[in-house]
């Protein structure tokens, strides 16, 4: 599938302030189920810095831009052809070791609850594999899609006992639940073109992966019941939303942030 | 009654490395002495060395107790030291290239995975990363006990920001200065060419992108940092600025200071801040201390950090335990240095053991520094060590524990005389495209009677140290 | 020059004019309140020399009415003041720690030594101290703080820096001295001739340790156009707006010859600044008006100190 993507987020602040510096993680990942085609992030005005690949295997690069700064806009325009591969990260280069996805963050901080589901849905079950799919499937039935109850800043935790949330309260909650049953996992995020039957899911999405031994990283769309496929483009990963965010950025200054996000997907016509 | 190895006396003889000193303390009168302890104290708070002490009221600007005894070592044991240090200098910095790129020791079985990747001090955010030269420490402050002639033990190791150094560079200019004499009649190995070593390790590790002379920093918290003294004094003498985060920004993949010519860039940062504060957008994100977008610029080349960001899962306590299996498997080498038995609480048996041996042990927290939150056994009172043993119980992994350590005692000037003192040592050994190590280092003395605690937090003092020359 | 430290340099001589200001208002303050006033009691002038400090608001929230003993402590003593003396005599040698190694041991032992001193004079009870006394000590410290730079440092950036606080702080300073009281010094008052107070302008040359220099400088009647011209308009009189945008000039001159730069336009405002003194007359201003005349001033140097930092300061590429 050729997939397109045109993604413009701005950052306007009500009084003028000093620089502003973003971290960008917003280059697609390279594994088999992704080829770049033609890919291309800017902020206007800004001024591009040093670039490199994580040990995670995303790419990263800086930005900043100079004072005065009335407004920060970063654009994303690409053209991407996927594959499905079930949802597995075959062929991405990445050296962090799946441990290192065993800690616990604030945002997915493990409580009773979320203990005991994971350790519910899995019981009897010896493969980790299989405990995967169980506990996707589980924490997307206990959480039921609803925008706007939930903000950035809901734990997984929260959101579980909640039952509502949107794709990154999910995501949250799957690896939390993955992790107090020591599966390593990670929060992914990325876009996802929306299905023809018109499931009220945002173009930018998240997700989790979970680490199986014997297969690698594998995806698991909690909030859509799947695995990701070529519906889905992979942009980065982190322990969790914060640290998979795909813009990280700072100005100084005391003012006001307004946000404004449009993301626009696309099919390729073959 | 435990037996204490004497620096100075061996029975009633006096050891060769202090024959020097024992005429000049027979001859010295009280008086005398008086004098010289005022005329130091007035020195250092001239030049303004002083520490402030965390969660005390009080004066603060406290100056650190200085004893005018000095601590001396032989030609031939300071050799023998420095080997070791340098050996164990070069075995951590080679675990953190690893653990941060393919985990050899870890995929090898020699270190228990866990360890190293769950570890609160392993930084997801560098791994993949080789800093110039490939080295993570560059300043490898290893804490050094005696219990014997020939025995040495190390305590800890410190692999992020080592502090103290300041006092050793100024313990021996105020001693030279206060008795000239004694280095007339006693060969003593100089010490001062310290801060041109250090200006020459981060001169060494400066980027690839680097091509003129690098221009070095060292980043500070501010002056309300209780080690500002040493932070400036340090630029001071290397001839380098002191920045704060806020005279910092990042542009264009580097990074630059804010000067009165406006830009200037920077190439080499020596920092003085912990990890968790050196990047709000890629640490703690309400860290005013930092410099927004400075990992970025790190990670691709632009600028050097000293210590790398991620470099304390080498002196973690709990990791301390396989320093020596370190120097094996990278070095293959034998450790020239010994490391003290350590119980992990974390491990069952370990823990076991601990709790049913409280008072005969020393206690410390895997994560603590500064001599806090640390039990001495044999010196705590019934309370104390009960109170302990439930912090234990409750998280058994926060807590390791070692056997009581004769610590060697060297003479120290107290009240009445001269009485003798436990004392501890930090070298600081200095990692670029060299390992050096000055002949010295800050010999740190419990100055209560019987007391094994050698921290200036809790009322240790300082004092010269000495190596002799050939 | 790190921005940061030249900031440094400059708030050190700003805060050690400061608090000169502060002990030479409450200097003033304490001697007219041994004046008898017409019918009976001592007069006071304290409402105003709190307005003329900045700190009236500060201190009506904390004590009320203005009671002289308060308003000693509060000059001087309190921390919740940010203008007291001892807060800027902190301030300053706080200022002087952090960039300890740019400044002369000399400098750092003066301020390091005020700010030793002052502690014990804190500690010791009021009743031991007579106003005068420790007024004259600030008066001394400040003194000795400008002999030193004087003599040990080098004239490089940072001297000039320092002595830009100065220049910028006294100009600022003795405008809002003047403003306060520049109802007196209008000549439609003391056209009335009775009606010119001769108390009321003494307040001000008191204030500014000048009333001696003035008659040396002038002699003869004391007129407000002299007052006037005396403390704006000429060089020769240390205090003078003109002398302080004069010295403003010359340190902004050093700095780019030091720095090998092209005038800018901090260099450019400052020369304004001055040649308009120079083309300033006495009756102009009063036909300006000396508030609006003052006010402007006052905006003036705003600009100028803000074009300093920016120019300097900032470290941002120009």
């Amino acid at each position: 599938m050729i997939l397109t993507v045109d993604h413009v987020t701005k950052y306007a602040y009500d009084v003028p302030m000093g620089a502003a510096v973003q971290s960008l993680r917003l280059f697609p990942s390279r594994f088999e189920g992704q080829r770049e085609i033609e890919w291309l992030v800017t902020i206007e005005n800004g001024i591009r810095g040093g670039s490199f690949r994580d040990g995670a295997g995303d790419k990263v690069e800086g930005w900043s831009v100079r004072p005065p700064v009335d407004e920060v806009v970063v654009t994303v325009r690409g053209k991407i052809e996927t594959f499905d591969t079930s949802g597995v990260l075959r062929g991405h280069r990445e050296l962090v070791h799946p441990m290192a996805y065993l800690r616990e963050t604030s945002a997915t901080w493990v409580d009773d609850g979320l203990a005991k589901l994971a350790e519910e849905v899995t019981q009897g079950l010896s493969e980790p594999l299989q405990k995967a799919h169980r506990l996707s499937a589980a924490i997307g039935e206990a959480i039921a899609y609803t925008p706007d109850v939930t903000d950035a800043h809901t734990t997984a935790a929260e959101a579980l006992a909640q039952g509502q949330g949107v794709c990154q309260d999910h995501a949250h909650a799957l690896i939390a639940a993955a992790r107090s049953i020591d599966l390593p996992a990670r929060y992914v995020s990325g876009y996802l073109l929306a299905s023809e039957d018109g499931a009220p899911h945002e173009a930018a999405h998240a997700w989790a992966e979970i680490w199986v031994q014997g297969i690698g990283w594998i995806g698991f769309d909690a909030a859509n019941s799947c695995c990701p496929d070529e519906r889905y483009i992979r942009l980065g990963s982190g322990l969790d939303a914060r640290e998979a965010a795909p813009i990280r950025g700072v100005a100084q200054g005391g003012g006001e942030e307004r946000l404004d996000v449009t993301v626009a997907l696309g099919q390729v016509q073959q | 009654m435990t037996d204490y190895f004497n620096e100075m006396f061996d029975g009633g003889k006096v050891r060769p490395p202090y024959n020097g000193l024992d005429g000049w303390t027979r001859e010295m009168p009280a008086e005398f002495r008086a004098m010289k302890q005022a005329e130091a104290e007035a020195l250092f708070r001239r030049i303004g060395i002083t520490f402030a002490v965390y969660g005390e009221g009080g004066d603060p600007d406290r100056l650190i107790p200085f004893d005018m005894f000095p601590r001396v070592f032989t030609q031939m044991e300071w050799r023998k030291l420095e080997r070791g240090i340098k050996q164990r200098a070069r075995a951590l910095n080679a675990f953190l290239l690893d653990v941060y790129g393919r985990g050899e020791i870890v995929r090898a079985g020699r270190i228990p995975a866990r360890l190293v990747y769950q570890n609160d001090a392993y930084e997801r955010a560098v791994s993949g990363f080789v800093p110039p030269r490939g080295i993570y420490s560059h300043i490898v402050g290893i804490d050094l006990v005696r219990t014997g002639p020939d025995q040495f033990y190390v305590l800890e190791d410190n692999c992020r920001t080592p502090s103290g150094v300041s006092y050793m560079l100024e313990n021996r200019e105020i001693m030279m200065r206060m008795f000239p004499n004694l280095f007339r009649e006693n060969r003593i190995e100089p010490v001062d060419g310290y801060a041109d070593a250090l200006r020459r390790t981060m001169a060494s590790v400066a980027p690839a992108k680097c091509d003129a002379e690098p221009t070095i920093a060292i980043l500070t918290p501010g002056h309300f940092n209780s080690a500002y003294y040493e932070h400036s004094f340090l630029a001071d003498l290397m001839g380098v600025e002191l920045v704060e985060g806020a005279d910092l920004f990042v542009e264009g993949g580097f990074c630059w200071m804010r000067t009165t010519e406006g830009p200037k860039k920077l190439d080499v940062i020596y920092r003085r801040i912990d990890d968790a504060f050196l990047d709000p957008l890629c640490f703690r994100p309400d860290s005013m201390l930092g410099v927004p977008g400075l990992m970025d610029v790190y990670r691709s080349g632009g600028v050097t950090i000293c210590s790398a960001p991620g470099a304390g899962v080498a002196d973690d306590k709990a990791i301390y335990t396989y320093v020596p299996e370190m120097v094996r498997f990278y070095l293959g080498e034998e450790p020239l240095l010994e490391n003290v038995p350590t119980w992990q609480c974390a491990k069952k048996d370990d823990c076991k053991y601990v709790l049913e041996h409280l008072p005969e042990l020393v206690i410390k927290e895997v994560h603590g520094s500064g001599g806090y939150g640390m039990l001495v056994g044999p010196k705590s009172t019934k309370e104390q060590i009960e109170a302990f043993r439930h912090k234990i119980i409750d998280d058994p992994d926060n807590y390791i524990a070692q056997p009581t350590l004769a610590l060697s005692t060297t003479p120290t000037f107290v009240e009445e005389g001269v009485a003798p003192r436990h004392v501890d040592l930090r070298p600081y050994c200095l990692v670029g495209d060299k390992i050096e190590l000055v002949p010295g280092g800050l010999t740190r003395v419990a100055l209560t009677e019987g007391s094994l605690v050698v921290n200036s937090s809790q009322g240790g003092g300082v004092k010269d140290t000495w190596v002799l020359a050939e | 020059m790190l921005s940061r430290t030249a900031e440094n340099l400059f708030w050190i001589a700003r805060y050690m004019e400061r608090a000169e200001t502060m002990s030479r208002l409450l200097e003033v303050g304490a001697r007219i309140s041994l004046t008898p006033s017409a019918g009976h009691g001592y007069r006071s002038e304290w409402e105003s020399l709190l307005q003329a400090s900045g700190t009236a608001e500060g201190f009506a929230e904390k004590y009320g009415d203005p009671v002289q003993r308060n308003i000693e402590s509060y000059l001087f003593f309190d921390r919740d003041n940010p203008s007291s003396v001892i807060s800027c005599i902190e301030r300053a040698r706080e200022n002087a720690r952090i960039v300890r190694t740019a400044i002369t041991g000399q400098v750092w032992d003066t301020l390091n030594t005020a700010f030793q001193d002052i502690r014990q004079l804190e500690r010791k009870p009021r009743s031991e101290m007579e106003t005068s006394d420790l007024c004259d000590w600030v008066n001394r410290q400040s003194s000795l703080l400008r002999g030193t730079m004087d003599s040990s440092m080098l004239r490089n950036d940072g001297f000039s820096f320092m002595n830009l606080g100065y220049a910028l702080e006294r100009a600022d300073n003795t405008a809002r001295l003047i403003d306060v009281k520049y109802f007196v010094l209008l000549p439609s008052v003391s056209m009335v001739g009775s009606g010119f107070d001769n108390y009321q302008w003494q307040v001000l040359l008191r204030a500014m340790q000048s009333h001696r220099a003035f008659h040396w400088a002038y002699g003869g009647e004391i007129t407000a156009a002299k007052i006037v011209d005396f403390l704006i308009l000429n060089p020769s009189s240390p205090r003078s707006l003109m002398s302080a945008a004069q010295k403003a000039m010359r340190h902004i001159d050093s700095l780019s010859r030091f720095y090998n730069q092209p005038s800018g336009p901090a260099q450019e405002r400052v020369r304004g600044l001055v040649d308009a003194l120079k083309a300033t007359r006495v009756p102009e201003i009063f036909d300006e008006g000396m508030h609006e005349f003052l006010t402007r001033f006052i905006h003036d140097i705003g600009d100028l100190t803000a074009l300093v930092q920016r120019t300097y300061l900032t470290g941002e590429a120009q």
